[in-house]
């Protein structure tokens, strides 16, 4: 009996029609062949410092910290990367991996927009044919982001099948991908589907902690106390995590979205109201009903709006070293008004539940402790649904 | 010999392929009993999955139409269990692995049990590849029913390590991509058989955009027997709940062409 790849625990695997295998499998291969070659790293690295303006800052949010009276407070400005968020990270690591395989498209999916506009920037850049597949609620309400995608040379294909969000976006891509595999590179977005992807992507958005860990140790000689991230599939929060996962005094803290709340059904909170399930090629939590069918989820932030979660972070869970918790709409709204008052940095309404579960813990430490959110991209394209969700109505 | 295998015993099989309870559940009971009058030889029944991602827009919108009708695996069992009776050709489930690993407290094993118990012949599961069929094979051993393999065109070196492990039948998808019409196969399905039948002698079926008897006939030619699902459930979405004598009509002219075939 076959191995099964690429687990977590019990969580990972390749759960996918046989179809894909050989495609997965070739992905495999290559990332193994060119992961620790020199001269691999050393073309990402002038992509990611010349192109998508890494490092990114570790800045000192001096004001909140005095605001909240309790731990100092350092944001992660993923938001300050080219494209504006985590996403691009991982996108031209993928961008350039498959071009070592020889492949001349990407296709990709995207929720709030942010992983598709990089794809499509990527794709650009290095001359690459590229289709984004977007649901079409979101299609609807990230008009400026499927602008930017055209406008960088993309085709977006609005997918109406299911809830028509983040979900079925990645259910269409499998499809083309399935559909056409020998010259397509799937580039998906978040630490999720099938292995390799929860671990090429892992790597690729592991550049985060690792800066993060250099530049607190250079600024405050130490650790933090604890990192905060927000979690859908959980790509910025696996990258923020990853290289302080063995220093255990180190809390890891995912933020989930949970709507309306965990106590209703309009909520994405995989860890707090999902179970153990098998979709999207992993074995990892989803929020499901009682026979198995995956369960339609809500959030005001089209990024965390969807019903899993990537299977490192399930194992973490299990394992209990990192903490998933819920933040509703409204907080992460509160937050979202907060930090553009108190910082003037608008974050992306994603990261913006990391800082709401920020205001509810900093206070609670002390002086001495030291808190690091990650802001995973800025906050523009949210402005609109901000100003919808408090009842303005202002030009998308 | 399993039931499976003898009902590719007496010549090329014809296997169409079902939606369960779209559009209601008593439709699709007259649908299978047409189906086993026009000939098929064993019939693959789908529980509908919220996400069916290896399936093509026709059977989606059947599984996406069934579960809004108030399809649940529970009330599929139960339907299996009132018609087994009167079905006397094997009968298995197409799903999802989620479906099936997220059923009840006892996930696969209380499923398999289930299926024993209905009369359920085996188990077909569009998101387990080889790699991740053992928290499965070892459930449908343990109730007698078979976990049917798939191979595709892209499956090359993979073939034979799948092929020496099947059970049943082998399920040959005979393109790349989803579930649907094709107005063309290219693959060369005669060089897939082939290299089967190095390793095994288990029976090879082949499905994914069959449509025409012609089709079913060139398929079967180079195989033991062709599947045809989204062009039924076509048929299944123009007639309703009267499907079931236009679907009989139908197998019964797939059937004539793959039987031709083997002749």
């Amino acid at each position: 009996m076959a191995q099964s790849k690429g687990r977590f625990g019990a969580f990972g695997g390749q759960y996918i029609p046989e179809t894909l295998m050989n495609a997965v499998e070739e992905l495999d291969q290559a990332y193994l062949r060119w992961k620790d070659d020199p001269g691999f790293n050393e073309e990402l690295s002038v992509l990611f410092n010349e192109y998508a303006n890494r490092p990114s800052r570790l800045y000192y949010a001096r004001k909140m910290t005095e605001d909240l009276g309790g731990a100092k407070i350092y944001l992660k400005r993923e938001d300050l990367n080219f494209t504006g968020a985590h996403k691009v990270n991982n996108v031209l690591g993928q961008a350039l991996l498959a071009k070592k395989m020889g492949k001349t498209r990407l296709i990709a999916e995207t929720g709030a927009g942010q992983h598709g506009v990089a794809t499509a920037t990527a794709a650009a850049l290095f001359g690459m044919e590229c289709v984004v597949f977007m649901g079409k609620v979101d299609v609807e309400r990230q008009a400026l982001n499927v602008y930017k995608m055209r406008l960088l040379g993309a085709k977006v294909v609005p997918v109406t099948s299911g809830t028509a969000t983040l979900k079925d976006a990645v259910s269409e891509a499998m499809r083309e991908w399935t559909n056409r595999v020998s010259d397509t590179h799937y580039c998906l977005g978040s630490v999720m589907g099938p292995h390799p992807f929860p671990t090429i992507v892992r790597d690729f958005q592991a550049v985060i902690s690792r800066e993060t860990k250099q530049q607190i140790l250079k600024r405050e000689g130490r650790l933090p106390d604890a990192v905060l991230a927000c979690v859908g599939g959980g790509s910025n929060a696996i990258g923020s995590f990853y290289h302080f996962i063995d220093d255990k005094d180190v809390r890891l803290i995912g933020c989930e979205a949970a709507g309306r709340g965990i106590d209703t059904f309009e909520t994405a909170a995989t860890v707090n109201t999902g179970r153990l399930g098998i979709f999207h090629g992993m074995k990892s939590l989803f929020c499901q009903n009682e026979y198995g069918q995956i369960a339609p989820v809500y959030s005001i932030s089209a990024g965390l709006d969807y019903p899993g979660i990537g299977p490192e972070h399930a194992w973490l869970h299990s394992i209990g070293r990192a903490e998933y918790v819920p933040v509703t709409d409204e907080e992460a709204v509160q937050a979202f008004e907060y930090m553009s008052r108190m910082e003037g940095i608008i974050p992306a309404i994603e990261s913006a539940h990391a800082v709401a579960h920020a205001l509810k813990i900093a206070p609670q430490m002390s002086p001495d402790q030291i808190m690091v959110i990650t802001i995973s991209g800025r906050g523009d394209k949210d402005c609109a649904a901000v100003a919808r969700y408090r009842g303005e109505e202002i030009e998308g | 010999m399993s039931r499976i295998r003898e009902a590719f015993a007496h010549g090329k099989a014809f296997i169409p392929f079902v939606t369960a309870g779209y559009p209601d559940l008593e439709t699709t009971g007259k649908i299978l009993l047409a189906a086993q009058e026009a000939g098929a030889d064993l019939i693959e029944l789908g529980i509908p999955f919220s996400d069916p991602t290896a399936e093509g827009p026709v059977i989606q919108t059947a599984n996406v139409k069934a579960l809004e009708g108030g399809v649940t695996t529970d009330r599929i069992f139960e339907f299996v269990e009132q018609i087994r009776g009167q079905i006397h050709v094997p009968l298995v489930f197409m799903t999802y692995a989620n479906v099936i690993y997220s059923y009840g407290k006892d996930g696969s094993d209380g499923f398999c049990r289930r299926c024993r118990d209905v009369g359920i012949d085996g188990l077909i599961i569009a998101d387990v590849p080889f790699e991740e069929k053992e928290e499965f094979d070892l459930p449908c051993k343990k109730y007698g029913l078979d976990f049917i393999s798939m191979i595709a065109p892209t499956s090359e070196d993979r073939i034979q390590k799948i092929a020496s492990q099947a059970d049943g039948f082998i399920y040959v998808v005979s393109s790349m991509g989803v579930t649907g019409v094709r107005s063309e196969i290219t693959t060369d399905i005669g060089a897939i058989t082939e290299r089967i039948r190095e390793v095994t002698d288990v029976p090879c079926a082949v499905g994914f955009g069959i449509s025409t008897p012609e089709q079913a006939a060139r398929m079967a030619s180079c195989s033991d027997g062709a599947i045809v699902g989204s062009a039924i459930i076509r048929l299944i979405s123009r007639w309703g709940k009267d499907a079931a004598p236009e679907v009989g009509k139908y197998i019964r002219s797939m059937k004539e062409a793959v039987e031709a075939a083997g002749s």
